[in-house]
């Protein structure tokens, strides 16, 4: 197959550095306003009110966390909003010390996927941890840290974080 | 629960359909040429190798993942010239990672419908003009109200999967750095590849820095600009313009839910589904045995492992069991990735599916060179994945 290999030219840094070869750039401007629509809004409403919401599925019966208002299995409309607790349990982590361009973080940011408690099983977010110890592992239970009410906008980070639940909390 | 209740119907078509040519670029890290001109040079070279001219082609499809990574808008019109699209019918799929396996899918269908007599298929990806990080495409992947302003980026998704991964089944990173020397390895006979070294070892992926623990950076397949091509033909063409078609029997494809997060991580049911539905379509029932030679999707070394049980090539949490005990090694029983994969050979999105499918076919016909699977083997499968970890592209070749 060697022969239908064809070899393509590596450039190096010194190339651009060096102006051996010609280029151009540019640098984008782009902006985007995103409507949330019916069910997220009302889940950054929740959350500036300080509370977690799902909504059910008259079929399947699922409890489901972000919100939706079609049930994607079912394919049927859901129907009822169904309010949820603040915590929830850490089904995985990482511990990300890099930026998206790969530039080193002091201070590593750790997100995780946290189960929702009251959503059906399986059923969780996106979001970050804090006040975590090395001892960290999958199966921790943790609680919403909220901002302040003045501080809050309708948006996923009025959470700050999550922060683990001693056994003596629960 | 997944999807609602899936359905295989085994359907096949009455039309046999065969790769019957392949060629590819180098892979690098930052090519001179342009898209066009490595979309070019792979078509070109495709075309060659079965002594066929773009006059034999009647229809072009086209594989490049996002139009981000070029800054150009519906960037299979702007390669389409390079691809040998002028004045056919062309279509682009664009399925993420797993483009390159579903491009191959279309070529076939194209051509198992009747519509066409040959194809030509060209996935290309340049991904170094993107500046400053290639990773600022992928960063509108998450949900822009629930996730977006948790400024996430695209190696928590990989992260938080192999950990549920690693933690379902109390793997190791050790169990799990061995594929990323395999498949390095591997790669030190690929003519083509980035990153082969055939001197790597466990402890040097072990000791690379960690980025999103546990995924550290020889965890990781580079960033790359290449481009692959395939002749497609039917069969009554397939048999005029080569002694060694090589068939596909089977193709499959799947896609999760985008609501991520409510997934289960450890395991990829939608390649198992991919997987099934290929496996009936080309009357494998014991893919264990039927299956002789796989290329599945590794752009992170546990994802390897990952596809392989979805691929039901291995039980649940076993596949790491049997890449330590060498059985995927290139003269193992079960050789993986024996091109040296995305890893190895380099991870030009959708080039690199594609790369894996022109494996196959090199191997099933011999012509693999020194990178040549002992044995004969006689049927082999590439598998692919992308989007938001959500989508399995499979196909199944034999001779």
């Amino acid at each position: 197959m060697e022969e239908f290999v064809y070899d393509a030219v590596y450039l190096r840094r010194e190339d651009f550095e060096e102006g051996r070869v010609l280029f151009e750039t540019w640098d984008p401007n782009a902006q985007y306003a995103w409507d949330a629509g019916v069910a997220i809004g009302r889940y950054l409403q929740e959350l500036k009110a300080g509370r977690l919401i799902g909504r059910s599925c008259p079929e399947c019966q699922r409890i489901m966390i972000p919100p939706r208002m079609f049930c994607e299995s079912c394919f049927c409309a859901t129907d009822q909003w169904v309010p949820l607790e603040d915590t929830g349990t850490v089904l995985t982590f990482s511990r990300c010390y890099v930026t998206w361009d790969v530039i080193q973080l002091e201070k590593p940011k750790m997100p995780a996927v946290i189960e929702i408690d009251g959503a059906s099983p399986g059923m969780g977010i996106l979001h970050l941890l804090g006040e975590v110890d090395p001892g960290l592992e999958i199966g921790m239970r943790v609680q919403a840290i909220w901002k302040p009410p003045e501080e809050r906008s309708g948006s996923i980070t009025d959470i700050a974080y999550f922060r683990p639940l001693e056994p003596s909390e629960e | 629960m997944y999807g609602n209740g899936l359905k295989h119907s085994g359907k096949r078509s009455n039309q046999r359909v065969a790769v019957v040519g392949a060629g590819m670029t180098k892979f690098v890290r930052r090519a001179q040429e342009t898209a066009k001109e490595l979309s070019w040079e792979a078509a070109h070279l495709a075309l060659q190798s079965c002594e066929l001219t773009l006059d034999d082609i009647d229809a072009v499809v086209i594989g490049t993942a996002p139009d981000a990574f070029d800054g150009v808008h519906m960037k299979s019109e702007y390669l389409s010239d390079g691809c040998g699209g002028w004045g056919k019918p062309v279509i682009r799929g664009y399925v993420g990672g797993g483009t390159g396996v579903f491009a191959a899918i279309q070529g076939w269908y194209h051509v198992a419908s009747g519509l066409f007599d040959t194809v030509l298929v060209v996935c290309e990806e340049k991904m170094s003009s993107c500046k400053p990080h290639p990773q600022a495409a992928f960063l509108t992947i998450f949900d822009h109200t629930t996730e977006r302003p948790l400024e996430p980026n695209l190696l928590w998704i990989f992260a938080l999967e192999m950990n549920a991964y690693m933690n379902r089944y109390g793997l190791s990173k050790r169990d799990i750095a061995t594929v990323s020397v395999k498949n390095k390895r591997n790669a030190a006979d690929h003519p083509a590849a980035l990153l082969g070294d055939p001197d790597i070892t466990v402890d040097d992926v072990l000791n690379s820095p960690v980025l999103a623990w546990p995924v550290q950076r020889l965890d990781v397949s580079p960033v790359t600009d290449g481009a692959v091509a395939l002749v497609i033909s039917a069969s009554q063409v397939a048999r005029r313009v080569t002694r060694k078609p090589i068939w596909i029997e089977g193709v499959g494809w799947n896609l999760d839910t985008s609501y991520w997060t409510n997934r289960d991580l450890s395991y990829p049911v939608y390649v198992e589904e991919a997987a099934r539905m290929a496996y009936d379509m080309a009357g494998i029932t014991e893919p264990r045995k039927q299956i002789h030679i796989a290329e599945p999707y590794d752009p992170f070394d546990y994802k390897e492992l990952h596809h392989l049980e979805g691929l039901m090539l291995f039980d649940k949490g076993q596949a790491p069991r049997a890449a330590a005990d060498g059985v995927t090694q290139r003269n193992g029983d079960l050789p993986v990735c024996p091109s040296g994969g995305l890893l190895g050979v380099g991870n030009p999105i959708a080039a690199a599916g594609l790369m894996k499918v022109a494996e196959i076919f090199w191997q099933l016909r011999g012509e693999a060179g020194a990178r040549q699977v002992p044995g004969s083997p006689k049927r082999g499968l590439a598998q692919a994945w992308g989007d938001l970890m959500q989508v399995g592209t499979v196909i199944v070749m034999g001779v």
